[in-house]
C-alpha cells in the first residue's frame, strides 16, 4: 500500500494498464518530457516511450479526432485534455464519433477510448480553466462520464474507464489532485463503473454528490451530524449511465434528498436525479427535493470562486430545510 | 518585393489524358490498358447506381442521396491504388471508392435508405463508414494511421474531403498532425468546385488547395480528378510512399459536381447552366472511353453489354434492398454500447411496447 495523492492515483493507473495492455497509449499536449501539466503523466514516457506518451500539436478537437481513429483501428487511447475550459473543441468528435461508431457500424468499429480532463474550480487557476461539463457529456448517448473524488476511486475507476469497451469521459477534480493522500493498493483491482458508492450511512436525509464536492458534502455531514441529523451520502462516481436504483434505494429510506454539484444549477446533473426521485419515489418523500449547485452565472475568476463553489454552509442549511417540521 | 506582394508555391496539374481523351503525356507503367478497362467499368457502375439512386429518391423510395455524378474518377481511381489490407476513410460522396473497396450496393442504399445495416460492411471491414460532420473524418485517418505505425502493420489509410471541408479546421489540426508524426495517409481533396452553393473561390484565397500541405510539411500536388489515369497513378505513388514510411501527401484532384449537392439541393438557384455544360465536356467517363475507343480496346458493343451489366447489377441490389425488413425497435439500443448499461434496459422495453405492430418495407 502507498499513501497516494489522487494524481498520483492516476498516475499509478495509467502505468499500471500501460504495463499490462500494449495497446494502451497516452496522447495529449505536455504529457512527455514534462509529465503533463499537473504531473498526472509524470515519468511516463521515459517508461514507455515516445511512441505510446505522445505529444501532440496544440489542437484539441484533433487529439479527439484521432484518439477516435486509433480507438476504431484497436488501440486504447487516453487522451489528456489540459483542462476542461479547453474541451468544448473536442464535444464535436465526442458526440458525432466516438459516442456512436459502434451503433453507425452496427459493432463493426467500436471506440474504446478515455478522455481525460482536469475539472472544476477552487485552485485559483486563470481564467477558462475551472469548468465543470459534466452534463453536456452526460447527455450524449454512447458514453459514459466518470468523475472520481479520492485517490481510491481515480485508480480503480481509471483502471475501469479504459479497460471499458466504450468510450468514457474521466474528469478529474483539480483541486483534490493534491489536497489529500489515501492509502492506494495500485495491486491493478478496477472498481466497477456505472455504480453509485454510499460514502456514509445515515437515516434522515440523503446527500447526491460527486468529485470535488465530496468533500464539502462529508464536511457538511460531520457538522450535520454535531446537530443530531444522521445523512447519508452517495458518490454518484459514475455520472452516465446512472445507478438511479441506489440513490432511490436510499431516499425511499430517509425520506429527504439534497442534490450537490458544482456545474451550475439549470439543466445541471442534479436535475435529471431530481426528475428520476420525483418519477419513481415521490411517494417516500418527506419533503422536497433540493439542489445545491453553482448559481446560473459564469465561473468568476479566482478571487470569488469560494464564492461560487457550493459550500458546507449552504449544503447545511439546504439539509436543515428539508429536515424542518420533522 | 513588398509585403503585399503573395508567395503562393508553384504546384503543376498531373495529366496524362486531355478532355478530349488524348494522350498529353505518356501514360506512365502502371496504368496498362487492362487497369483502365477495370477504372472505366468502375466509373460506369457508379455513376448507373447514382442514376438509379436518384430515381428511387424521386419516387419516394430511397432517403436523401448525394450523388457523385462527373466525380467518378476521384474515388474510383484513388481506390483502385490501394491495396485490399488499407482502410478507406471517406466522406459522403464516395461511393465510387466505397464500391472499388468492395461495399455492395445493396449496403449503400440500405444507408442513403435510412438502416445503420447499411454501414456493416461485409467486405473492407476496417474501413470507416460514411462520414458527414464535413472535415471530422480526416483525424480518424491520422488516427488509424498512427496505429499502423505503431503496430508496424503494412496499411496505409486513404481519406476524402471536399474542397469546402479543407476550410474547416478539423482538417488542418488532422493533416497538421500527420506532418509531425508522417503517419501512413494519403489525403484526397476531391475539389469540384461546389460546397453546396459556395464556389471554391469564396472557401479559400489560395490558388491550390494542395498547397494547404505546404504549410504543414506535407506534400502537395494537384491532379487533373477527370482523369482517371492521373488520380489512379498519382495515389498509387502517394500509397507506396507512406507505405514505405516517407509520410502523408495531399493530392487534391479538380474536377466538378455535375449533378445537385443532394437530392435535397436545387443548384439551378444559383449555379450558371453554361458552367455546367461546359463541364459535362470534361468529364471522366466519356474521356477514357474516347481514349479506349481509339486505342481498340473498347467498341459500342462492349459498352452495350458493359450498360445491361451494372443496369443488372444495380437493379438486384434495389430487390436486396427493399426486401430488407426495418430493423425491429431494439435496432437503436443494441449497438449503443457493448452491453446495454441497466439504466437504459427500461426504455428499450418502452420501444418494444409503443414499437408499430407492423412494419412496412423499405419504400
Amino acid at each position: 500500500m502507498a499513501e497516494l495523492s489522487l494524481v498520483e492515483a492516476v498516475n499509478r493507473a495509467l502505468a499500471c494498464e500501460m504495463a499490462i495492455d500494449e495497446s494502451v497509449l497516452l496522447i495529449g499536449e505536455d504529457i512527455g518530457a514534462n509529465g503533463g501539466v499537473f504531473r498526472a503523466t509524470n515519468g511516463l514516457q521515459a517508461r514507455f516511450g515516445k511512441d505510446r506518451v505522445v505529444d501532440t500539436p496544440l489542437a484539441e478537437g484533433g487529439i479527439a479526432g484521432v484518439a477516435v481513429g486509433m480507438a476504431a483501428m484497436g488501440l486504447k487511447p487516453v487522451a489528456e485534455i489540459q483542462f476542461t475550459g479547453f474541451i468544448y473543441p473536442t464535444i464535436d468528435q465526442m458526440i458525432n464519433h466516438a459516442s456512436r461508431l459502434r451503433n453507425r457500424t452496427r459493432g463493426r468499429l467500436t471506440c474504446p477510448m478515455v478522455l481525460r480532463s482536469p475539472y472544476g474550480a477552487g485552485i485559483h487557476a486563470p481564467e477558462h480553466h475551472s469548468e465543470s461539463p459534466e452534463a453536456l457529456f452526460a447527455h450524449m448517448p454512447g458514453l459514459r462520464v466518470v468523475i472520481p473524488s479520492s485517490p481510491a476511486r481515480a485508480y480503480g475507476l481509471l483502471l475501469a474507464a479504459m479497460r471499458d469497451p466504450d468510450p468514457v469521459v474521466f474528469l478529474e477534480p483539480t483541486r483534490l489532485y493534491r489536497l489529500f493522500k489515501q492509502e492506494v493498493a495500485d495491486d491493478g483491482e478496477s472498481l466497477p463503473l456505472d455504480a453509485c458508492f454510499v460514502s456514509r450511512e445515515g437515516k434522515d436525509a440523503t446527500l447526491v454528490a460527486w468529485g470535488a464536492m465530496m468533500q464539502e458534502t462529508l464536511a457538511a455531514a460531520d457538522a450535520l451530524e454535531r446537530e443530531g441529523v444522521d445523512v447519508e451520502v452517495i458518490d454518484v462516481a459514475t455520472i452516465k449511465p446512472l445507478d438511479v436504483e441506489t440513490i432511490l434505494r436510499s431516499v425511499e429510506k430517509t425520506g429527504r434528498c439534497v442534490i450537490i454539484h458544482e456545474a451550475p444549477r439549470t439543466a445541471g446533473f442534479g436535475a435529471e436525479i431530481a426528475a428520476e426521485i420525483a418519477e419513481r419515489a415521490l411517494f417516500s418523500l418527506l419533503a422536497p427535493v433540493k439542489r445545491v449547485a453553482a448559481y446560473d452565472v459564469v465561473v468568476p475568476l479566482y478571487r470569488l470562486e469560494r464564492q461560487y463553489i457550493p459550500s458546507l454552509d449552504r449544503i447545511a442549511d439546504a439539509v436543515r430545510s428539508v429536515m424542518e417540521g420533522s | 518585393m513588398g509585403i503585399h506582394t503573395s508567395v503562393e508555391p508553384d504546384i503543376a496539374t498531373i495529366r496524362f489524358l486531355t478532355p478530349e481523351g488524348v494522350l498529353c503525356r505518356p501514360m506512365p507503367p502502371s496504368v496498362s490498358d487492362e487497369l483502365l478497362l477495370s477504372l472505366y467499368r468502375s466509373m460506369t457502375r457508379t455513376r448507373t447506381f447514382d442514376g438509379k439512386a436518384i430515381a428511387l429518391q424521386r419516387t419516394g423510395q430511397l432517403g436523401t442521396f448525394a450523388s457523385a455524378l462527373g466525380q467518378e474518377a476521384v474515388g474510383v481511381g484513388a481506390a483502385a491504388a490501394m491495396a485490399a489490407r488499407d482502410v478507406l476513410a471517406p466522406s459522403y460522396r464516395d461511393h465510387g471508392a466505397q464500391f472499388v473497396r468492395g461495399m455492395s450496393m445493396a449496403e449503400c442504399l440500405l444507408y442513403w435508405g435510412g438502416d445503420e445495416r447499411g454501414s456493416d460492411f461485409a467486405h473492407s471491414r476496417l474501413d470507416f463508414p460514411n462520414c458527414v460532420p464535413v472535415a471530422t473524418q480526416i483525424a480518424h485517418a491520422v488516427g488509424a494511421a498512427y496505429a499502423f505505425k505503431l503496430r508496424r502493420e503494412d496499411r496505409v489509410v486513404v481519406t476524402f474531403i471536399g474542397d469546402g471541408g479543407t476550410a474547416n479546421g478539423g482538417f488542418y489540426e488532422a493533416l497538421n498532425m500527420a506532418g509531425v508524426w508522417k503517419t501512413p495517409v494519403v489525403f484526397v481533396i476531391n475539389n469540384n468546385g461546389w460546397a453546396i452553393s459556395t464556389p471554391r473561390a469564396l472557401e479559400c484565397a489560395a490558388t491550390t488547395l494542395a498547397q494547404k500541405g505546404v504549410a504543414v510539411g506535407v506534400e502537395g500536388l494537384q491532379v487533373d480528378g477527370n482523369d482517371v489515369a492521373a488520380v489512379y497513378d498519382t495515389v498509387r505513388q502517394a500509397v507506396d510512399k507512406a507505405r514505405g514510411g516517407q509520410g502523408p501527401t495531399v493530392i487534391e484532384a479538380l474536377t466538378y459536381r455535375l449533378g445537385d449537392h443532394t437530392t435535397a439541393d436545387d443548384a439551378t438557384r444559383y449555379r450558371d447552366p453554361d458552367q455546367v455544360r461546359r463541364e459535362w465536356s470534361r468529364e471522366p467517363i466519356a474521356r477514357l472511353r474516347a481514349y479506349l475507343i481509339g486505342k481498340g480496346v473498347w467498341s459500342a458493343d462492349s459498352e452495350a453489354a458493359l450498360q445491361q451489366q451494372c443496369l443488372e447489377e444495380v437493379n438486384q441490389a434495389v430487390s436486396a434492398y427493399q426486401a430488407t425488413q426495418p430493423a425491429s425497435s431494439d435496432a437503436m439500443f443494441d449497438y449503443l454500447y457493448a452491453t446495454l448499461p441497466p439504466a437504459y434496459v427500461p426504455q428499450r422495453e418502452i420501444a418494444r411496447r409503443f414499437a408499430p405492430s407492423a412494419g412496412g418495407g423499405h419504400g
